[in-house]
C-alpha cells in the first residue's frame, strides 16, 4: 500500500541529508521506526504525508504518487486519506474535545462536516472511552484523555494510513500500551495501516514489523 | 463558515482579551462619531438660541461674557446695566425690552429674574401649575424640577452669595407656582422670578414687621425701631404689603436686556444709539457673538480630531500587535492545521475571520452608542450647556 522507493532529501539550511532506498507497507499493517533522534523519522513521516517534497524518488500512498501531486492535491490528499497523532497531542485548549475531533472538517474543504462525520465521531469516541467527555475541553482533560481525542481525530476522516509521531511519548507507561492499544484497535476497524516513529523499545512487541532508522541518514553535509 | 466558527470559538474562549480589545475598538469607533453628534448639536443649539434673541443689551465689556449670562445663564457675573436702559428702549417705541437678572442661584440652578415678557418670547409654557403672578413665586424649568424632585407647591431658597457675610440678605424661600414644559435649552435649567422678587433678593427691596401701628398713630406713640424687628425670609399675602424697595427703580440692576425690535430697521436705529464707544452700555446681536464660540469650538475640534486620530492609530496598531502576538503563540496550531491538510490561505482566512468578528462587535458597540448619543444629543446639550451655567 505505501511503497518508497530511491528517496532522497535534504533540507536546504543543509546540515542533514536522507536517503530511503526501498520501504513497503501494507494495508492494516503496523510498522514501528526507531531510531536516534536526529536520524530522520519524523522527516520521513512528513514526507510520506506530502509535507515536505522529496529532491528525488517516489512515495506511493494507496496508488497514488505524492511526489507527483500538486500543493492543493496534496494538502486534499493528507486530509483525506492521512490521520496524525502526535506526541503534543496538538489539540486545541478553545475548542472542545467534540469539535477537535471535527478540526479537520473545519479547516478543509476537501472533507464535509455531515450527519455521517458526526455519528462517526461520536462511535469513535465512544469506543475510546471518552464518549461522555465530548463537551470538555483539552484543560479539562487528563493527557491519556487528551490523546484519545487524538486518536479520534486522526480516524475520523477513515484515512488509509496512520502516522503516528512519538504518540505515546508523553504518556505514563500504563497509559501507554492501553492507548497504543487502542489506536491499533481503531486503526484496524477503519481499515488504516500504522507507521509509528517511536522511541519505546518495550512497546516494540505490538507491531507488526520495526524499522531501524540509523541506516538510512547520510550524515552531515556541510 | 468554518474559519469564523473557529474565530468566534477562539475570541469566546479567550472572553477577556477578547472583550477588552472589542472595548477598546468600540471606543476609538465612538469617541470621535459622539463628538461630532455632540458638537453638531451643540452647534445648532448654541446657534438657535443666538439667532432666536435679536439684540442684547448690557454694560460694555465682554460681549461673550454678557451673551453667555443672559442667554445660557452661566456664572459668568458682568457688570449689570441699570433699569433706565430698559426703560430707554420702551420710551423709544422701537422694540421690546426684557429685563433679565441672573446674578443669584438656588441648589444650583440659576435663579433669572425677568418680566412675563419673556415666558412669551420664548414660548415658555407651564407644563403645570401657572405662572409667575406674584412677588416671590418661583416657576421653574423642567430640568429643575427633575433633578430637584420639586413640584408646585414646594419651595425653593435662594443661595446665600457669601456663607461668611453675616450681615448681607437673608436667603429668600419662594414657593414654586409652576414647572415649565421642557425645552431642551438652558431655560429649562433656570428658576424663574419676578425680576423685583430678584431684587428682593438682592436686598434692595424688603419687608419687615409693621412698627408703626394704626393704633399707634393714633395715640401718639413714639414707634421704636431696631435690630429685633424681624425681617421676613418669605414673602406671604400676610407680608407681602410690608415689601418695598429703597432708592429709584431706574437706578435698580439688571445682568442685561434683550431687545426685540419691532422690525428689522428698528433694530438698525437702536444699534446706532449704542455706537458710542464712550457709553456704558452696549447693543449687539448675540447670534455673531454665538458664531464666534462656535467658530472656536471647532478649531478646538479639529485639533481634538486630530489627537484623536493619533490615538486611534497607536491604538488599532497595539491591537493589530495584540492579534499578530497571539498567531505567533499559535504557530504550533497553525503547524498542526498545516499537517491537517489545512488550505495556505486557511490562516489568513482566520486572522481575517478574528478581526472582522471584533471589528463587526466593537461597531455594533460604537454604533448602538452612537445612536443612543443621537437620541438623546439635543437633551444632553442642553444639559451641558446649563452646566456650564
Amino acid at each position: 500500500m505505501i511503497t518508497v522507493e530511491n528517496l532522497r532529501f535534504g533540507y536546504r539550511s543543509g546540515g542533514f541529508r536522507l536517503s530511503v532506498p526501498d520501504l513497503s507497507l501494507n494495508d492494516g499493517e503496523r510498522l514501528a521506526i526507531v531510531g536516534p533522534s536526529g536520524s530522520g523519522k519524523t522527516t520521513l513521516l512528513n514526507l510520506i504525508a506530502g509535507i515536505l517534497t522529496p529532491e528525488s524518488g517516489r512515495i506511493h500512498v494507496a496508488g497514488t504518487d505524492v511526489t507527483q501531486l500538486s500543493d492543493v492535491a496534496r494538502r486534499r490528499f493528507r486530509a483525506s486519506q492521512i490521520g496524525f497523532v502526535f506526541q503534543d497531542f496538538a489539540l486545541l485548549d478553545y475548542l472542545s474535545a467534540r469539535q477537535n475531533i471535527f478540526y479537520p472538517y473545519r479547516i478543509t474543504p476537501a472533507l464535509r462536516l455531515d450527519q455521517e462525520a458526526r455519528d462517526r465521531a461520536e462511535a469513535l469516541a465512544t469506543a475510546c472511552g471518552i464518549g461522555d467527555k465530548l463537551d470538555r475541553h483539552p484543560t479539562a482533560l487528563s493527557q491519556g484523555e487528551q490523546q484519545r481525542v487524538a486518536i479520534c481525530r486522526a480516524l475520523v476522516t477513515r484515512p488509509k494510513l496512520i502516522l503516528s509521531d512519538e504518540a505515546t511519548g508523553n504518556l505514563d507507561p500504563d497509559s501507554k500500551a492501553r492507548i497504543l492499544d487502542l489506536l491499533f484497535e481503531q486503526a484496524a476497524d477503519a481499515g488504516a495501516a500504522v507507521l509509528a516513529v517511536t522511541h519505546d523499545h518495550e512497546l516494540l512487541p505490538r507491531f507488526e514489523r520495526v524499522l531501524d532508522f540509523t541506516q538510512y541518514r547520510e550524515g552531515l553535509t556541510t | 463558515m468554518n474559519a469564523l466558527f473557529l474565530a468566534y470559538a477562539y475570541l469566546r474562549y479567550h472572553w477577556g482579551r477578547s472583550v477588552i480589545l472589542v472595548l477598546v475598538a468600540a471606543l476609538i469607533l465612538f469617541v470621535p462619531v459622539a463628538t461630532q453628534i455632540l458638537l453638531s448639536s451643540s452647534e445648532r443649539a448654541l446657534v438657535a438660541r443666538g439667532d432666536a434673541t435679536p439684540l442684547l443689551l448690557g454694560s460694555r465689556g465682554s460681549q461673550l461674557d454678557l451673551t453667555m449670562a443672559a442667554l445660557y445663564f452661566s456664572e459668568e457675573r458682568p457688570d449689570p446695566v441699570a433699569m433706565r436702559e430698559v426703560e430707554t428702549v420702551w420710551d423709544s417705541g422701537l422694540g421690546l425690552p426684557i429685563p433679565v437678572h441672573t446674578a443669584f442661584s438656588s441648589s444650583g440652578f440659576r435663579i433669572v429674574g425677568t418680566t412675563l415678557d419673556y415666558f412669551e418670547f420664548r414660548g415658555l409654557q407651564p407644563a403645570d401649575g401657572r405662572g409667575l403672578a406674584v412677588l416671590g413665586e418661583a416657576v421653574i424649568g423642567a430640568e429643575v424640577a427633575a433633578a430637584l424632585g420639586k413640584n408646585v407647591g414646594d419651595t425653593l431658597v435662594s443661595s446665600p452669595e457669601n456663607l461668611f457675610d453675616l450681615d448681607g440678605v437673608y436667603p429668600l424661600e419662594m414657593p414654586i407656582v409652576g414647572v415649565l414644559r421642557k425645552t431642551n435649552s438652558p431655560d429649562d435649567a433656570a428658576v424663574f422670578v419676578d425680576i423685583k422678587t430678584a431684587w428682593v433678593i438682592q436686598g434692595i427691596g424688603h419687608g419687615h414687621e409693621d412698627v408703626v401701628t394704626a393704633a399707634d398713630v393714633a395715640a401718639g406713640t413714639v414707634a421704636l425701631a431696631n435690630a429685633a424687628v424681624v425681617q421676613y425670609q418669605r414673602i406671604t399675602p400676610d407680608n407681602i404689603e410690608s415689601f418695598h424697595f429703597h432708592g429709584n427703580q431706574d437706578d435698580f440692576p439688571t445682568t442685561a436686556v434683550i431687545v426685540v425690535p419691532n422690525n428689522t430697521r428698528s433694530g438698525t436705529i437702536l444699534k446706532g444709539r449704542y455706537l458710542d464707544s464712550e457709553s456704558p452700555s452696549q447693543l449687539f446681536e448675540p447670534a455673531g457673538v454665538v458664531q464666534g464660540l462656535v467658530d472656536r469650538i471647532f478649531r478646538i475640534k479639529a485639533l481634538l480630531d486630530a489627537v484623536t486620530a493619533i490615538i486611534a492609530v497607536a491604538a488599532f496598531a497595539a491591537i493589530g500587535l495584540a492579534v499578530f502576538l497571539s498567531y505567533r503563540l499559535r504557530a504550533r496550531e497553525i503547524a498542526t492545521a498545516v499537517k491537517l491538510g489545512a488550505r495556505r490561505g486557511m490562516v489568513l482566512r482566520l486572522l481575517a475571520a478574528e478581526m472582522v468578528t471584533l471589528l463587526l462587535l466593537s461597531t455594533g458597540i460604537a454604533t448602538i452608542g452612537a445612536v443612543l448619543v443621537a437620541r438623546n444629543a439635543d437633551a444632553w446639550v442642553g444639559w451641558l450647556l446649563a452646566l456650564g451655567a
